[in-house]
């Protein structure tokens, strides 16, 4: 889970990108720089998840 | 609407011709010269907040740990990372893709060498990228208090300097791929606040550089040491660990923010090329944001516990001088209270949620104040912009930020773990850092009393 998540955000990263290249209109770049964060934000969702103590589970 | 019909990757590495050097008149020279020895009053500041906020049985090895990751970060950036970040008229490696140059790599010269022939404003340049890299260094230890062992933290502090900071720092101030983003994606950005020819991501103050850079390696140190023993147990809440001296963090925000008044009106100078009549308006934002943060962290703890909470404010404040990095060069005084009262707002809420809802064990803070508020201060330079185009920059920069050097981070750190233990021994962290590394504590002659919490 907790690498997962952090291989998730590159790809946030590059949708962002991509994005910058494609589109000239700006409000277009901006949606899709934003839905690019939006997936590397879900991706740190997933990594903080990931590194989180089981329920019932003390840490050390 | 497409611009490329073909998304054909062209990876030519290439070197970019040195562009002509930035004029500095004798007065900036000295003016900013000046600021920089101020500047590491803020880093001093937050090295006695690190301390203060840690376990009394921990203080001399944190405050020892400051100084010796500030050598190690300076000596590898001197030799290995300042080649890296380049300089802003400096040569660097670029490829090309989508038809677009990528200018991701500084080219400078070997262990400094040719130091003195630079111009003035590359000199300055690279001394501030000295102090940005010693805030970024110092920025994870405190989070790692108690239980992260000092080789490991001189180790991450290497790591730091060679790999991480030298790609922020060239990719944000030396023309790397994100300062030209108007120039090579058709952003329209430049002439913030009337005088500056930012041409893309605009972090002046270093809230992405240092700050945000800082977080992250602060968020890796502790996911690979984990929590203090103790802190949660398997029944209940955290534990709470109160750091062992509220005096030494409250100065050290005095401190830090004498330096961080300096530390900003230098960046505007250096990366905004801010008239000199432009400085009074910076270092005012830079207060304004401070006193507004601290007044809706005092506000909000009042509400919340009853009274304020001291450590929880001090962090405000900083929070605070952080988020204000990246605008109080190029926003107005209203806009500046509002970016501090903000960052003020979010510091104790999301302390509590990385504490209690996501098992975060940060001692000092430091993903609330240096991450959390080094991403608003961002956004909000970019919010607050006279500029149509330079938000989409800065949510760019962001995204780059986010997606690319927070895993790399994490990967570089993972690694360095498997050689250096970023974590002491069981027993040492029951004795505490100060005897078990140092070998005698911080205040030999007092009753250091047993930590009541610790099971």
């Amino acid at each position: 889970m907790k690498y997962a998540g952090l291989l998730v955000m590159p790809a946030g990263f590059f949708l962002s990108i991509a994005a910058l290249v494609l589109f000239p209109d700006l409000g277009l770049r901006g949606v899709f720089v934003f839905a690019g964060i939006v997936v590397e934000a879900m991706g740190l969702y997933v990594a903080v998840r990931g590194h989180m103590p089981r329920a019932g589970e003390s840490r050390l | 609407m497409i611009a490329t019909p073909t998304m054909a990757v062209l990876l030519i590495p290439g070197k970019q011709i040195p562009a002509p050097a930035i004029s500095m008149s004798e007065t900036e020279f000295a003016l900013c010269f000046a600021l920089l020895l101020i500047a590491p009053l803020s880093v001093a500041g937050v090295a006695l907040i690190n301390t203060g906020l840690g376990r009394s049985r921990s203080a001399a090895q944190s405050l020892l740990g400051n100084l010796a990751i500030l050598a190690v970060a300076t000596i590898v950036f001197a030799m290995l990372g300042a080649t890296f970040t380049g300089s802003p008229t400096g040569a660097a490696h670029i490829f090309h893709a989508a038809g677009k140059p990528w200018n991701w790599l500084g080219q400078g010269p070997w262990t400094l060498t040719g130091f003195g022939s630079l111009s003035p404003h590359s000199q300055l340049s690279l001394l501030f990228e000295f102090l940005a890299l010693s805030m970024a260094a110092i920025i994870p230890w405190g989070s790692g208090a108690d239980r992260f062992r000092l080789t490991a933290g001189c180790a991450t502090a290497a790591v730091l300097a060679a790999i991480l900071f030298p790609l922020t720092a060239h990719w944000i101030w030396n023309n790397g791929w994100l300062a030209q983003l108007g120039e090579n994606f058709g952003i329209p950005v430049g002439d913030v606040g009337g005088f500056a020819p930012t041409d893309g991501f605009l972090d002046p103050g270093g809230a992405a550089v240092a700050h945000l850079l800082g977080g992250f390696v602060a968020l890796a140190v502790i996911w690979i040491a984990g929590p203090r023993r103790g802190k949660f147990p398997r029944e209940g809440l955290s534990t709470a660990m109160p750091g062992h001296n509220a005096v030494y963090v409250l100065f050290g925000c005095l401190l830090a923010t004498a330096g961080w008044l300096a530390w900003n009106a230098a960046g505007a100078i250096l990366w905004l090329r801010a008239p000199l009549s432009a400085l009074p308006l910076t270092v005012i934002n830079t207060l304004l944001s401070a006193s507004g943060a601290i007044a809706a962290t005092f506000t909000i703890t009042r509400i919340r516990f009853g009274k304020p909470d001291a450590s929880l404010c001090a962090n405000g404040w900083l929070a605070g001088l952080v988020a204000s990095c990246a605008s109080a060069a190029v926003v107005g005084p209203r806009a500046a209270i509002f970016i501090g009262i903000v960052a003020g707002i979010l510091t104790p809420l999301l302390v509590e949620v990385l504490e209690l809802a996501v098992s975060i064990d940060d001692p000092s803070g430091a993903i609330t104040v240096h991450a959390a508020s080094g991403l608003w201060g961002l956004i909000a330079a970019g919010i607050f912009s006279s500029q149509q185009g330079q938000l989409l920059a800065q949510l760019v920069g962001v995204a780059a930020l986010l997606g690319v050097m927070l895993p790399l981070t994490y990967l570089l750190l993972k690694i360095l773990d498997r050689f250096v233990p970023f974590r002491v021994d069981p027993d040492g962290e029951r004795m505490g850092m100060d005897l078990h590394e140092l070998g005698g504590g911080a205040y030999p002659e007092f009753v250091i009393h047993r930590d009541e919490s610790y099971r």
